[in-house]
């Protein structure tokens, strides 16, 4: 069986492109030329330097011996958190807005929940120049002020999206909707590996240097490049679609993909999808999505702004039902307690997305030669005032 | 012979209105419907109220939440439907997004559909494609007319490949935007209405979005065999409630 996507833009039966008429020309347009452009030793370059350069790659493997012994396990961190603006979401941000240039286009659009991918946005349209629209919604333009700002300083505008449960769901729909009405000079830097066709397969090739740099960091670490174990929490799936990527067909390694359960999976206040959703269609894609029995996307839940989303990403849906990844679901008081407990031991200070991550230890056993990495998607400083609140500090 | 094919072979320019099922009550379905053709509407789209509604503007996103937040449900739809036709003849067509209708069972959807007495659906989010490899023969078995969109960004290529997988009438959206978003045609969208006159399609197309008054109305219906009107109906009747439709539909088709 394979992993990756097929010709058809489908994880087996996930996928497709479910859109309107009005954004055909758009995703078509896209469709035809990413995996060129992509390809192109010129895209290639610029690419890769401003990786290295710009966002700080290689970003370390870093072997976390207090956190290893607590857990009488092999345990390395994939520091994502150390890149410029502080997770793993501008690698996709720089090769989205590589694309989109090559593309002619002059006017970026983006959604963002958290902040992270919106400042990651932000970023980079200065970096090149180009006009950038972040839709983000309403309460979460509340929860987030210090990132509303960063991107604001950055030069963005920052639009909040009222409809809804105006929270990311939301926002998506409003920057979908602004990508409707501007179909000529705008691309749409999606933050995830959502969406319809091609957005999935091109956001999981640009977060793939993650796995292309665990497997030669391994080697230098432990003689090998394959661990026993890849651990990420999965929002959309991103970071975990890119930590992934190198060893889907290699199934010796396992995947484990952490989703939030929010206050418990039968609380109703969870974000976990892979338990609690359906098959059904999303911002474009059919995939597993949180609906209610006649088809109506709900909302979900958790402590976690970036984990807050009603879908996974078609890569997912597709691991979780060919049982290729193991999926556990990790509750808001577990992950802030793994969170702390990662400062506490380490002196790293996770955003509470990869925090998600680090609590399977506590959920799950492994074995003392294990070898797990972890994708430690983000730093706390985007959370501070929630650990403070969260811990009464 | 299904009843939109009919009425697109009358020899008059076509009024279709939009509504959202359970907005503003409930209730109101079968009595906005009765109103419409009582009024001379030609054909009606019934808008099956989705949580997400990607290719509406705002007065359709409130219209649905409002809608949803009734209690409006594909059931309670199809329940309130199930007499319709015992006082309506014009075409009755439905217009939904596509997960509503995959988690119903797009078999048992549309049996649902045929049994009411539904002509057509309108699926913006059910791209050509796969409706044409999946879904076209089960469409064809319940006697369904499959209403595709096209904008002025669609290449004629593809025109060509809608319109020939097309049974009914090719949706026009009369510029790249959400529903709602315009106020009047400008040089861009009357070149666009003439460019697909001129191309001599084998269905007839009708215009939507952005229709909202007489004048729309007429500039639309010189290029197209007829034109929708969605938002500003909604809105009218956000505004004056459902007992005033008459007016409204008075003021566009008769001046
Ligand atoms: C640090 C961090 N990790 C993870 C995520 C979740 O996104 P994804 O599942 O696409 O990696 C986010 C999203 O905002 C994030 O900021």
């Amino acid at each position: 069986m394979s992993y990756n996507i097929n010709k058809k833009g489908y994880y087996g039966e996930f996928g497709g492109a479910f859109i309107p008429e009005m954004l055909y020309p758009n995703v078509e347009e896209l469709r035809q030329n990413y995996l060129k452009v992509m390809a192109e030793p010129d895209f290639q370059k610029e690419f890769n330097q401003l990786l290295k350069d710009y966002v700080g790659r290689p970003s370390p493997l870093y072997f976390a011996k207090r956190l290893s012994e607590k857990y009488n396990t092999k345990i390395y961190l994939k520091r994502e958190d150390l890149n410029h603006t502080g997770a793993h979401k501008i690698n996709n941000t720089i090769g989205q807005i590589l694309m989109a240039k090559r593309l002619g286009k002059h006017r970026i659009i983006a959604e963002t929940g958290a902040g992270q991918h919106g400042v990651a946005t932000a970023t980079v349209c200065a970096l090149m120049g180009l006009e950038c629209i972040v839709y983000m919604g309403e309460i979460d333009i509340a929860r987030q002020a210090p990132n509303v700002a960063r991107m604001k300083m950055l030069g963005a505008t920052v639009v909040p999206a009222t409809s809804g449960s105006k929270t990311l769901k939301d926002a998506t729909n409003e920057a979908i909707r602004d990508w409707i009405n501007n179909p000529v000079d705008t691309h749409y830097i999606i933050g995830s590996v959502v969406g319809p066709h091609p957005y999935p397969d091109m956001v999981a090739r640009f977060q793939a240097i993650v796995s292309e740099e665990i497997k030669w960091q391994l080697q230098e670490h432990e003689g090998t490049e394959n661990p026993d174990y890849v651990v990420a929490c999965v929002g959309g799936g991103s970071n975990a679609a890119g930590a992934y990527y190198h060893f889907l067909d290699d199934t010796n390694v396992n995947l484990i993909a952490v989703e939030a359960a929010g206050l418990g999976v039968d609380s109703g206040e969870s974000a976990a999808t892979s338990v609690l959703g359906r098959e059904g269609i999303i911002h474009g894609s059919k995939t597993l999505l949180m609906q209610t029995n006649d088809g109506q996307i709900t909302e979900p839940y958790s402590i976690s702004a970036g984990l807050d989303y009603p879908g996974v990403g078609p890569m997912h849906a597709h691991l979780y039902k060919s049982g290729r990844a193991e999926f556990i679901s990790i509750t808001d008081d577990d992950a802030m307690t793994a969170g702390l407990e990662l400062c506490k031991l380490e002196g790293i200070i996770p955003a509470i997305e990869s925090s998600h991550a680090l609590a399977v230890f506590e959920k799950k056993q492994f074995k003392p030669n294990d070898i797990a990495v972890v994708s430690l998607s983000g730093r706390g400083d985007k959370d501070l005032e929630t650990y403070i609140n969260h811990f009464k500090l | 012979m299904n009843r939109i094919n009919q009425k697109l072979q009358e020899d008059k320019k076509l009024l279709s209105i939009y509504f959202t099922a359970g907005y503003p009550n409930i209730n109101d379905t079968a009595t906005i419907i009765q109103n419409l053709e009582k009024n001379g509407v030609d054909m009606i789209e019934i808008g099956l109220p989705f949580s997400d509604p990607l290719a509406d503007g705002p007065t359709i996103q409130a219209s649905s939440t409002q809608a949803l937040k009734n209690g409006m449900t594909t059931d309670v739809l199809f329940n309130q439907l199930k007499d319709i036709r015992k006082t309506v003849n014009i075409p009755l067509i439905i217009m939904g997004y596509f997960n509503p209708m995959l988690q119903y069972g797009v078999e048992a959807f549309c049996q649902k559909c045929q049994e009411i007495g539904i002509d057509g659906l309108i699926i913006p989010d059910l791209p050509v494609d796969v409706y044409h490899e999946d879904y076209k023969a089960t469409f064809d078995k319940y006697s369904l007319i499959n209403v595709f969109l096209i904008t002025p960004q669609t290449s004629d290529e593809r025109i060509r490949y809608i319109d020939s997988i097309s049974n009914g009438f090719i949706y026009m959206v009369s510029s790249a935007s959400t529903t709602g978003a315009q106020s009047g045609f400008g040089d861009e969208q009357t070149s666009y209405f003439e460019r697909i006159a001129n191309m001599n399609l084998k269905n007839p197309q009708i215009i939507g979005f952005g229709i909202s008054n007489n004048d729309t109305f007429t500039q639309a219906t010189k290029y197209a065999k007829g034109a929708i009107i969605g938002s500003a109906f909604v809105k009218h009747v956000t505004n004056n409630g459902v007992g005033t439709i008459d007016g409204f539909i008075n003021k566009i088709y008769f001046k």
